[in-house]
């Protein structure tokens, strides 16, 4: 008889690392985007003045 | 598979370490530095942010386009040494992700280039990022082993995207650093090719050392270097860049054309470590990160 492979245990630790780790990467991201755009449209607005 | 996606019925989210290997980082120090030469070598003066942002979505660009490469070649990329510990074929992302992180991308690439600089660079990255995933990663790549050197055009690119960004037009000068890219491609890969050869092989990637022979790709290799060298000092000798580039180029093309003739003439027996090989595909690399800083020093500090 062959046993079924058994499917691996979650790791609880490991999910909520990868979450918390791409949560505050977007989070730095969204910010240096948001401040980015900011820089862009001043910029235009100097140039188109 | 070396490591599983899920634990149960739950998927681990994937790394961001992953999704940035995706854009496959080395290929992108290349294209963002060739872009920032077009952008800085390009009359007027650019807004420091603008440029900036430029240069930002051409990266990004770049990016999403190996990350739609790697999506598609997932399945060759597991059967090659070279390739196998990439993210997708090591079995750490899944594909789905792979494609939405891809598309995401090079649509807010596009998005930012808009934003930030003008349509005509925007149409010229988009037409980039198609070229190199439907014209080169879809079609040619598996089905001709001229396929790099047609889809050298797509690597070509970012030069005469900087160089539109800056000034909204198209010049003669930043077509010849696109035709400088493209003709250095076909060397410089198949210098690749020939010390990975099996590898290639192994995947059923008709590359030119696996289909036409080793013999011939060393003549090929040879043959585009000397009308690469020609075409690296055409800006000079057409009067588009001054002696401090026309000189880097004639020096820099003469050692590439002499490594190439290493590589061109010799053959190699079983064991071989390939080293002329080797050297030649490093130099080449050195190669155009040196001659598109002189493009931009011959500008800014002409002799």
């Amino acid at each position: 008889m062959t046993e079924e492979p058994q499917p691996e245990p979650f790791d609880e630790a490991e999910y909520r690392r990868r979450q918390r780790s791409r949560a505050n990467l977007m989070a730095w991201m969204l910010g240096g985007l948001a401040i980015l755009f900011f820089f862009i449209t001043i910029a235009k607005m100097q140039i188109f003045a | 598979m070396a490591q599983s996606l899920t634990h149960g019925e739950t998927a681990l989210p994937a790394d961001w370490r992953d999704l940035f290997a995706l854009t496959k980082p080395r290929v992108m120090s290349l294209v963002v530095f060739t872009a920032l030469c077009g952008l800085l070598a390009a009359p007027g003066a650019v807004h420091p942010v603008l440029a900036f942002s430029s240069i930002l979505a051409i990266a990004l660009g770049a990016g999403a386009s190996g990350a739609l490469n790697q999506w598609y070649e997932a399945g060759l990329d597991a059967k090659m040494k070279r390739t196998a510990g990439r993210p997708l074929p090591a079995g750490r992302l899944d594909r789905q992700t792979a494609l939405q992180f891809g598309v995401g991308l090079a649509a807010f690439s596009l998005f930012l280039m808009l934003f930030a600089s003008n349509w005509q660079a925007t149409l010229l990255l988009a037409a980039s990022i198609l070229f190199y995933v439907f014209v080169y990663t879809m079609w040619l790549k598996p089905r001709t082993p001229q396929n790099i050197v047609i889809g050298g055009a797509a690597g070509a690119f970012p030069p005469l995207i900087g160089w539109v960004a800056a000034t909204g037009s198209i010049a003669p000068l930043p077509v010849l650093l696109f035709l400088l890219i493209f003709l250095w491609t076909p060397p410089h890969f198949w210098a690749l090719a020939l010390f990975v050869r099996s590898d290639y092989a192994a995947a059923g990637i008709p590359m030119m050392p696996v289909v036409a022979g080793e013999k011939s790709t060393r003549r090929q290799i040879l043959v585009y270097a000397v009308v690469m060298a020609i075409g690296a000092i055409a800006p000079w000798a057409l009067g588009l860049t001054g002696p401090l580039y026309g000189w880097t180029a004639v020096i820099l093309s003469a050692l590439f054309v002499l490594l190439s003739i290493q590589v061109g003439t010799r053959t190699t027996g079983e064991g071989d470590l390939m080293q002329p090989e080797k050297r030649l595909f490093a130099y080449s690399i050195a190669y155009l990160f040196i001659l598109f800083g002189a493009v931009v020093a011959d500008h800014w500090w002409p002799l």
